[in-house]
């Protein structure tokens, strides 16, 4: 099929719609949409951030996935205690690919998981002389973390421990920041929520923890990496350029990040965001506390990287924007072999995304520049705010699903017929099985970094590698021809 | 009474940001706005109306200020 206009994407929409009853059908509707760029607000188009239907397969997280996996998970030199049954924390330990160097398990903690075990007893009694004892013990048995975090899984908030209580008393004893985060996973609607309750808790705890203290040498050119989880090294690959630009970065969250990083994060001069999503309550809190202005980046693709590397600069001096240009034009020849060589093997080629928090929307222009283009997008916990930022990005008549179903994607994937699918994990093998090409975008497919000019060669290679792959003409047994 | 941060974009426009609702509108008028105080009946570019009282001396942005529904 090819690209549909308006009035069939609206058919294809009101079409796998109506296999619901009426009351699901009503709700659903309101999250699917054909995307109109001349919008200037998504609330007239698309409803997110809504509790998902009952019975429906959805993808979400809970709250304590958003602040424990996604926002505190990476610093790697505190530890953060999966605070409940042990099995929220080990069925999501290390999955996520926050690449981080240093020793775990001596001075980071990236991967380990550590947990209060909860059983029977102590949602009876309570667990907080549990967790006392425990904070204890980690200190004891490693003895160079700089701080902990207590992560709070379901049950703590339904039996009512005090949580902030014993962390108080234990980082008063310990001379560590110890900071409870209520995110139980039944909170809101999806892991969104517990990214805003991770933040609020930085802004309490750790935020103004060096207000007054002037020891920190600060220059003009000081920024924050923010909402980079370093997937696969992201990080790195972004920071370079910052630096090469000649912009320190003072501190980066979370990936690859340390508690001291998120101390020194108010002296900076500016704040760079790349997760949106994740990370927007804080800058907004030090915009407002500290006058330290943000801004939202995208190093996917050179067009895009180009953009904001320029937008960065323009809140400098010259000597920076001087510097950009010349990054720019270093990187050039590099990029322009990656174009020349993968855009005539994939131009023309259409994708349908559903991710998270900003890649729904971030990874078009890279697409784009390989000649491809999107077709589909949604978000699995967006709000409206990131909707807003993707109608601009996304083409006239394109789809755009919230909190999709799995019925619903898949009967969308049928009849859209894309070359490729970029999701996650839990879609992976129900499209590879149906024969189309797929890239799980959440870890980059154990690949990676995406970020940066370096990252966008292995990005081209990986797209070209996986809908150029010759088993694709193999899905058929020779004998069903 | 939402708790209302309010902030200018790269435009220079007054933004009203509502975390708890996910809104962010344009500011498009300020009944008040002079040099002593700032309020009065505020109206985004969707049409909503929200009020507070004048606050003086004018508060300098990003700030976050309480605001009420301003009745119609
Ligand atoms: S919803 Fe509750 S029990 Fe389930 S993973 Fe999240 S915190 Fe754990």
């Amino acid at each position: 099929m090819t690209t549909m206009n308006r009035e069939e994407a609206q058919a294809l929409i009101e079409e796998v719609l109506a296999v619901y009853p009426e009351k699901a059908k009503k709700d659903r509707a309101k999250h699917l949409a054909v995307n109109d760029p001349a919008l200037e607000q998504s609330k007239k188009c698309i409803i997110s951030n809504r509790k998902s239907q009952p019975g429906v397969m959805t993808i979400r997280g809970c709250a304590y996935a958003g602040s424990r996996g996604v926002v505190w998970g990476p610093v790697k030199d505190m530890v953060h205690i999966s605070h409940g049954p042990v099995g929220c924390g080990q069925y999501s330990r290390a999955g996520r690919r926050n690449y981080y160097v240093g020793h775990t398990g001596v001075d980071t903690f990236g991967t380990m998981n550590f947990t209060s075990d909860f059983q029977e007893k102590d949602i009876v009694f309570g667990g907080d002389k549990k967790l006392d004892k425990l904070i204890s013990e980690i200190n004891e048995l490693f003895p160079l973390v700089k701080g902990m975090t207590v992560q709070s899984e379901c049950p703590i908030g339904l039996i009512g421990d005090d949580i902030e209580a014993v962390s108080k008393k234990k980082g008063k004893e310990l001379e560590k920041p110890i900071v409870p985060v209520r995110c139980e996973g039944f909170r809101g609607v999806s892991q969104s929520l517990g990214h805003h309750i991770a933040n609020d808790a930085i802004r309490d705890w750790v935020i103004p923890n060096r207000d007054g203290d002037t020891s920190f040498e600060s220059t003009p050119y000081d920024v924050a990496i923010l909402g980079d989880y370093n997937i696969g090294g992201d990080a790195w690959s972004s920071r370079i350029l910052f630096e090469e630009m000649g912009l320190r970065v003072v501190a980066m969250w979370s990936g690859d990040g340390t508690l001291s990083e998120m101390e020194l994060t108010p002296k900076v001069k500016l704040n760079l965001v790349h997760c949106y999503r994740s990370i927007n309550y804080i800058t907004r809190h030090m915009e407002e506390k500290y006058g330290i202005p943000w801004m939202e980046y995208n190093l996917f693709g050179p067009t895009k990287i180009a953009e904001s590397l320029r937008k960065i600069a323009s809140f400098f001096d010259e000597s920076i924007q001087a510097k950009t240009e010349k990054v720019i034009e270093k990187y050039q020849a590099e990029y322009e072999a990656v174009v020349a060589k993968y855009r005539p093997r994939l131009e023309g080629k259409r994708v349908m995304l559903y991710v998270g928090g900003l890649r729904p929307r971030h990874v078009i222009g890279a697409y784009e520049d390989l000649g491809m283009e999107v077709v589909g997008t949604g978000y699995e916990f967006a709000h409206n705010d990131d909707y807003d930022r993707t109608l601009k990005e996304m083409g006239e008549a394109t789809l755009l699903y919230d909190d999709v179903t799995g019925y619903e994607f898949e009967e969308f994937v049928k009849r859209v017929k894309p070359d490729l699918i970029g999701s996650g994990i839990k879609e992976k093998y129900i499209f590879q099985k149906m024969g189309i090409p797929f890239r799980q975008m959440h870890s980059w497919d154990y690949s990676g970094p995406y970020h940066g000019y370096d990252g966008f060669a292995i990005f081209a290679r990986d797209m070209d590698m996986t809908i150029n792959n010759p088993c694709w003409g193999k899905m058929q047994a020779p004998w069903m021809k | 009474m939402p708790n209302v941060m309010i902030r200018r974009n790269d435009a220079g426009d007054l933004l009203f940001y509502v975390a708890k609702k996910d809104m962010e509108e344009t500011i498009a008028s300020v009944e008040t706005d002079t040099a002593e105080s700032w309020g009065g009946e505020v109206r985004l570019t969707d049409g909503s109306c929200w009020y507070i009282d004048p606050v003086s001396p004018p508060p300098s942005f990003p700030t976050t200020l309480r605001f009420r529904r301003g009745d119609d």
